[in-house]
C-alpha cells in the first residue's frame, strides 16, 4: 500500500505507526504534539485498533508497558513536561526488555516553559532520563517524510532489541506540512514473541509467561544483578555496532562542518549551499541516531584538523557528544538559542545568522 | 484397610498453586501466602486459568505473585490499573485481567490509576491485600493505616489532624458510576477466608460477564512490621482492624447505571 498525503510532521507519525502495523496509542494532550493524539482518535477505532486518552502522561507509559508485554506494537507521543512524567517507567521498560516508540516533539524548558520549539531534551533522551542508567535508541528525524519512515524504523528496531526507542523531533518538525508517500517499508524478519503474555491457552507450549521489571532482583532470568547488567550492556554494545545513523553532506573537503539534528538540520542545510555559493568549504553531518551517537565520523573529521560548528537550538547538549568525539583535537564552536531571531517563544535560528557564524569563524 | 480406601479428598491443593518449596521469601505469619490460594481456588472454580492475566506493583505483594502459576505482568509501583487497562483492550476483551497490589501500591502511589480505572468502569478486577502499613520497607505509615496506629513514621500514632484520615476504597468507589462490584474481606477466620475467596470469585464474575470494574479489599497481617507474633496479629484484626474497616459487599449490581 502507498499512498501520496499533504500532511504535517505530527500527523505523518500516525501514518508510521499505521504502516507498521502499530496496533494501539495511548496519550494525554500535550502541546506542541496534540495533532497526532488527534490523529490516533481520528484514525485508529474504525481500523478497529485501540485509541485510548489517558489521565495522565505517567498512565500512558504504564499503558503501553502493559499493552507491550502483550507483544503487540504499541506507541505514545509526548512533549516535555509529559516527557519528564514517562522517566520512571522508561527506565521499567528496558528492565523488563519491552519494545515500545515514543515520540518526544520537543519544546522548551525547563518547568512549563514554552509550548514552541526547542531541542531541550536531548540529554533526557540519550542520557536515561529515568532512574538507574540505561540506554534507548534515539531516532532524529528533519522532515515529515522522514517522520513517517523512523517510526516505522523505530518499531523495528525496537522489536530487534526488546527496547523501547525514542523518536526525537519539535515542534517545528511537527507542525510543518509537507507532500509524502506512506508506504510500508521491509526492515527484514524479526525473532517471534514468545516472551510475550497471551492468556496460558493461547501458549503453544503450554508454559506460563511473566513480564517483569524487577530484573536483577528476581532471580528467574537473571540469577544476580550483574548477569543483568552484563546482558544490558553486550545490548548497548551490539546497538553501538550497528545502529549508527546519519547523513553527510560535503564534508570531504571541508574546512568546517555543521553538525545538527532536526529542524536545525533543514537550516544548515540552506546555510551550506549559501556558504559553498561565497566559496567557503563547508559540510554537515546530521544526525538519524542522536544514540547511538556517530562519535567515529566527528573523530575523523577532527583528527584531520577540521573545525565544527554545532548549530542546536539550546544551551547546548549534543554539543558535549561532538566534543566527546573530536577529543580534544579540533575546534567546536556553537551556535545555540541566543542565535535566535527573536527572544520570544516563536524565535528560529535562521540560515543568515548560521552563515554569519560560518564566515566569522573561517575569516578569523 | 478398607476405611482408609473409602476416603474421599474433599479439598485439594489447588493446581495453580506452587508446590513447597517455593524459595519465594514471605514473612512468618503473612498472609500472602492465603490470599493467593484464595485466588487460585476462585480462578480454578471459575475455570478461567487459560485466560487469567495478573498484574502486580511493587511490595511484598508482587513476591507473592510467583506462588500463583498464571500469566503476569509486573512493572513500575502503583500503576497495575494502567497496566492492566492496556493488557484487557489489547486483547479485545478476551483475557481476564486482575491486580494484585498492597495498599500503599493501590491507594497511595497508585491512586491514579486505581481510582481512574474504577470511575471509567474499566472491565478489570483489582485486588488489594490492606496489612495497614508498608510492609516492604520496614513498616511505615500507608493510606490504610488505622487512627492511631504506631508506625516508623508515625511514631506517636496517625492522628487525622496531621496525618489525615484513612482511606475506605471499597466504600469511595462504590458511589461511582463504573464500578459493579466492590467488596472487603479478611483471613484472620476459617470462615472469614471462604467469604474472601467468594468476594473476589463474584469480582472476578462480573469481569467475565462485562459488567464493570470490581475491586476486592482483603485484610491481612503484617506481623514482623506490627510487632506482634502471628496469633496476636489475628487478635488485632478482630480487635482492632475490623471494627475500622467493616467487612462485607458495598456494591454489587449486574448492570451499571
Amino acid at each position: 500500500m502507498s499512498e501520496k498525503l499533504f500532511v504535517i510532521g505530527n500527523e505523518a507519525v500516525g501514518w508510521g505507526a499505521l504502516m507498521a502495523d502499530c496496533d494501539a496509542f495511548f496519550g494525554y494532550p500535550i502541546t506542541p504534539q496534540n495533532e497526532t493524539i488527534e490523529w490516533f482518535a481520528r484514525e485508529y477505532p474504525k481500523r478497529g485498533k485501540v485509541f485510548f486518552q489517558t489521565t495522565s502522561e505517567t498512565s500512558s507509559i504504564n499503558m503501553v508497558y502493559g499493552a507491550a508485554a502483550c507483544g503487540v506494537r504499541v506507541m505514545t507521543s509526548t512533549s516535555g513536561p509529559g516527557w519528564g512524567l514517562m522517566q520512571e517507567t522508561m527506565s521499567h521498560l528496558v528492565n523488563a526488555q519491552l519494545p515500545a516508540v515514543i515520540v518526544l516533539v520537543q519544546r522548551g524548558g525547563p518547568g512549563q516553559g514554552t509550548t514552541r520549539q526547542a531541542q531541550t531534551d536531548y540529554f533526557s533522551a540519550t542520557r536515561g532520563g529515568g532512574q538507574g542508567g540505561y540506554k534507548t535508541i534515539v531516532l532524529c528525524p528533519a522532515s515529515v517524510q522522514e517522520t513517517h519512515d523512523l517510526v516505522q524504523l523505530a518499531f523495528f528496531l525496537a522489536d530487534k532489541y526488546r527496547n523501547p526507542v525514542i523518536i526525537l523531533t519539535d515542534a517545528v518538525i511537527g507542525l510543518t506540512t509537507e507532500a509524502i508517500e506512506a508506504k510500508e517499508i521491509d526492515f527484514g524478519p524479526l525473532p517471534p514473541k514468545d516472551w510475550a503474555v497471551r492468556g496460558l491457552e493461547n501458549q503453544p507450549d503450554g508454559r506460563a509467561r511473566f513480564i517483569t521489571s524487577s530484573h536483577g532482583l528476581d532471580p528467574r532470568i537473571y540469577p544476580n544483578y550483574l548477569a543483568l547488567l552484563t546482558h544490558l550492556k553486550e545490548k548497548y554494545h551490539r546497538i553501538e555496532e550497528a545502529e549508527v545513523r546519519y547523513e553527510t553532506h560535503q564534508v570531504e573537503d571541508a574546512e568546517l562542518t555543521l553538525v545538527a539534528y532536526g529542524y536545525p538540520a533543514g537550516v544548515c542545510r540552506q546555510a551550506l549551499e549559501m556558504a559553498r555559493d561565497e566559496g567557503l568549504r563547508v559540510g554537515l553531518v546530521r544526525l538519524i541516531t542522536a544514540w547511538p551517537f556517530p562519535y567515529q565520523v566527528i573523530r575523523e573529521k577532527a583528527q584531520k584538523g577540521g573545525k565544527f560548528l554545532v548549530v542546536e537550538d539550546s544551551l547546548g547538549q549534543m554539543v558535549e557528544d561532538v566534543k566527546l568525539a573530536a577529543e580534544g583535537r579540533s575546534e567546536i564552536h556553537f551556535l545555540g538559542v541566543f542565535a535566535r531571531h527573536s527572544p520570544a517563544e516563536m524565535g528560529l535560528i535562521f540560515p543568515e545568522r548560521v552563515v554569519e557564524e560560518i564566515r566569522r569563524i573561517l575569516h578569523e | 484397610m478398607s476405611e482408609i480406601a473409602e476416603r474421599k479428598l474433599v479439598r485439594g491443593y489447588p493446581k495453580l498453586l506452587l508446590r513447597f518449596p517455593t524459595g519465594i521469601i514471605l514473612c512468618p505469619g503473612c498472609q500472602h501466602g492465603v490470599a493467593i490460594r484464595l485466588l487460585c481456588e476462585a480462578i480454578e472454580e471459575l475455570g478461567i486459568q487459560g485466560r487469567a492475566v495478573g498484574v502486580s506493583g511493587i511490595g511484598c505483594h508482587a513476591i507473592a505473585t510467583t506462588l500463583a502459576q498464571v500469566e503476569w505482568v509486573g512493572g513500575a509501583h502503583g500503576r497495575a490499573g494502567d497496566m492492566a487497562t492496556a493488557i484487557k483492550r489489547v486483547s479485545r476483551g478476551k483475557l481476564i485481567v486482575f491486580t494484585w497490589q498492597g495498599d500503599g501500591d493501590a491507594l497511595a502511589i497508585g491512586t491514579e490509576s486505581t481510582i481512574q480505572s474504577a470511575a471509567r468502569g474499566e472491565r478489570i478486577t483489582v485486588i488489594m491485600i490492606n496489612n495497614g502499613n508498608f510492609g516492604t520497607t520496614g513498616g511505615q505509615m500507608a493510606p490504610t493505616t488505622l487512627l492511631g496506629q504506631k508506625t516508623t513514621t508515625t511514631p506517636r500514632g496517625r492522628e487525622a489532624k496531621t496525618e489525615g484520615y484513612p482511606f475506605y476504597a471499597p466504600e469511595y468507589m462504590a458511589v461511582m458510576k463504573g464500578v459493579a462490584y466492590t467488596a472487603r474481606g479478611a483471613l484472620n477466620t476459617p470462615a472469614n477466608c471462604l467469604r474472601a475467596k467468594e468476594y473476589i470469585k463474584r469480582a472476578l464474575k462480573k469481569q467475565i460477564d462485562d459488567v464493570g470494574f470490581s475491586y476486592v479489599e482483603i485484610l491481612s497481617a503484617c506481623p514482623p512490621d506490627w510487632h506482634l507474633t502471628p496469633l496476636e496479629c489475628q487478635e488485632r484484626i478482630a480487635k482492632e482492624v475490623i471494627p475500622a474497616f467493616p467487612l462485607g459487599e458495598f456494591k454489587n449490581v449486574d448492570q451499571l447505571e
